[in-house]
């Protein structure tokens, strides 16, 4: 009984041992938990999604009929369909190109030493640390139509007349604009530390080199730093486009898509289809909209795997 | 070319660089600068136009924050995002801690492939997945329970923490394992014993990341959390507290301050490593 109860120990152990040394079996097991997870938590629902945007299920409903493109074609003939992708376009366009200025110009002065530098980090990184959702009810305060702050200084500075009171969350074109201010206002900080950090993994040999053959700062920042930094802008890049696009957090909280749907997303409307208006598959519909856009940044990231895989 | 007047083109130089610090600082803060003067505002200096509102105009109050303690479920929802956070953060380490040591050291062709797939499905937002995962929590029974929060956002943590810890296990050298190994150690007794120790940083880091993602989520708390009580801090501020024609600015501008700071300091330590483990993929 013993040496039988020692036997089943020591080869347990040894099954053990041989299992722990395996690494054509360890590396999958170590793998197999995350990759479950993942298959059953993305890659399932992603899959009912698809699934639900050709049936006609509701909140309510308990049967499911299929219905072929039908949600699809109610969602293109919709006017609101084309309003939110051209909102959805101008405003990732427009906000990612200043972001990507902006980022540029900051990350540059982020890279010389100063004084109190840790202190300048932390202001400039808040909106991106701080919960987004928050920061963007700090900026419905900062654009109030009765208080507004930018307003009052707007006067105190003579910019705007005396009974110049822009409503900014209220008039669509600055509806628009606003929403961008905020979506800027909240990537800029992400895409500047991911460009700092390709900033100073350049060696300063290059940048003296090229000083001493007799490169100015703007020849040496056009023909050194941005070619050695494309690799990594494009990283900030695409994900300020992922994080815009797809999103709906700044324009759900400020407008709602309002006034009148000038400022609707493809994100926000999926929300206010789907959930709010109990109708699964049209939200579904709507939201797969945005998978074109996710898939054409997802095969960039793979070229760039790639290529840097082959140098 | 000339000489020109060095000391003059310092100081322009100085000047422009501190213009654009300037500049920058005040777009990027100046939010939560007013949030800071909105807390301790009195209602009537807030609302009172022909003030300087950058000025206390009356003494500084505390009673907005009283009235954010005392009558909302503020407190209840810092509560609700750190115990979310800690359950998320822990199943994410259990199955990204061992998945990212995998992929860092796995050779073959589908290694790097597997690695970059399991990236990509951090870029799937929940904007997408959010229907489905409606009807989905509503079968489970889990509407308006924090457990559907918990056992939905390792959905976007897993993916992400895989490909940072991949990033950092990559960085410690091989030759410590291998030594370990020749010493009697197994491959997995070379991992737990010698990689994990000193990866302890790395793992902080993943720590720290996922906790604010978690934070910072908004849709899907908001689809499935319908109960004041069940809030996390970033559903509750916008959805409780902006109701009706009257908003609490002044309770809601500390309530913002609040959950944002602490979070912000913590996060500054540690930006650093993050970059470096979230980049060393995608560009390396």
């Amino acid at each position: 009984m013993t040496t039988a109860t020692a036997n089943a120990f020591t080869a347990k152990a040894g099954w053990r041992t041989r299992l722990a040394d395996n690494e054509r079996l360890l590396w999958p097991l170590m793998l197999a938990p995350a990759i479950l997870y993942i298959v059953l938590l993305v890659g399932f629902p992603f899959f009912l999604s698809l699934f639900y945007s050709v049936s006609d299920v509701t909140v309510g409903s308990r049967s499911m009929n299929f219905v072929g493109l039908e949600n699809f074609r109610r969602v293109v003939v919709s006017n609101t369909f084309w309003a939110a992708l051209k909102n959805t376009l101008i405003f990732t366009i427009v906000s990612q190109f200043f972001v990507l200025v902006f980022a540029n110009i900051l990350a540059m002065a982020l890279c010389a030493d100063f004084r109190g530098k840790w202190l300048v980090r932390l202001l400039i990184l808040l909106p991106w640390v701080a919960p987004i959702s928050l920061g963007a009810i700090g900026w419905l305060w900062i654009y109030d139509s009765i208080y507004s702050v930018i307003n009052w200084t707007g006067q105190a500075l003579r910019i705007l007349g005396p009974n110049d009171w822009p409503i900014w969350l209220g008039q669509p074109n600055l509806a628009m604009a606003s929403i961008i201010v905020v979506q800027i206002w909240r990537i800029v900080p992400l895409a500047t530390v991911i460009l700092l950090a390709g900033l100073t993994s350049i060696p300063q040999d290059i940048h003296d080199a090229a000083a001493v053959d007799g490169a100015g700062f703007w020849r040496r920042t056009l023909q050194i730093t941005f070619p050695l930094l494309l690799p990594i802008t494009l990283v900030a890049v695409l994900f300020g486009i992922i994080f815009t696009f797809t999103d709906m957090i700044v324009v759900f909280l400020l407008t709602r898509g309002g006034p009148y749907d000038q400022t609707q997303v493809l994100a926000t409307w999926a929300f206010f289809t789907g959930i709010q208006g109990g109708d699964l598959a049209g939200g579904a519909a709507v939201s797969l909209f945005l998978f074109p856009v996710l898939m054409a940044v997802a095969i960039v990231f793979l070229l760039l795997a790639r290529r840097s895989e082959v140098t | 070319m000339t000489r020109r007047p060095f000391k003059l083109v310092r100081i322009a130089r100085a000047g422009g660089h501190a213009s654009i610090l300037v500049f920058f600082i005040t777009f990027l803060a100046f939010p939560f600068y007013w949030m800071l003067m909105t807390t301790f505002k009195t209602t009537i200096d807030l609302h009172d136009v022909s003030k300087n509102p950058f000025l206390f105009n009356e003494p500084p109050t505390l009673e907005h924050l009283a009235v954010l303690f005392q009558d909302t479920q503020y407190l209840q929802w810092l509560i609700n995002t750190g115990v979310v956070g800690i359950a998320v953060v822990l199943i994410t380490l259990v199955l990204a801690v061992p998945a990212g040591y995998a992929l860092a050291r796995m050779t073959g062709p589908w290694a790097q492939t597997l690695g970059i797939a399991i990236f990509l499905t951090y870029l799937v937002p929940p904007t997408i997945l959010f229907i489905p995962f409606a009807r989905i929590i509503a079968t489970l029974g889990l509407q308006d329970s924090l457990w559907s929060l918990v056992l939905v956002y390792p959905s976007f943590t897993v993916p992400f923490c895989t490909w940072l810890l991949m990033g950092f296990f990559k960085a410690i050298p091989r030759d410590l394992e291998d030594a370990a190994m020749i010493d009697g150690l197994s491959r997995l007794g070379a991992f737990l014993k010698v990689v994990m120790p000193i990866s302890l940083a790395g793992v902080l880091t993943a720590v720290i990341f996922a906790f604010t993602l978690v934070t910072q989520e908004f849709v899907y708390g908001v689809t499935f959390i319908t109960s004041a009580s069940s809030y996390t801090v970033s559903v509750g501020v916008p959805t409780f507290l902006v109701r009706g024609d009257v908003y609490f600015w002044g309770s809601m501008m500390g309530a913002c301050l609040i959950a944002s700071v602490p979070i912000a300091i913590i996060y500054n330590l540690f930006v650093d490593r993050f970059v470096a483990g979230f980049t060393v993929g995608a560009v390396k």
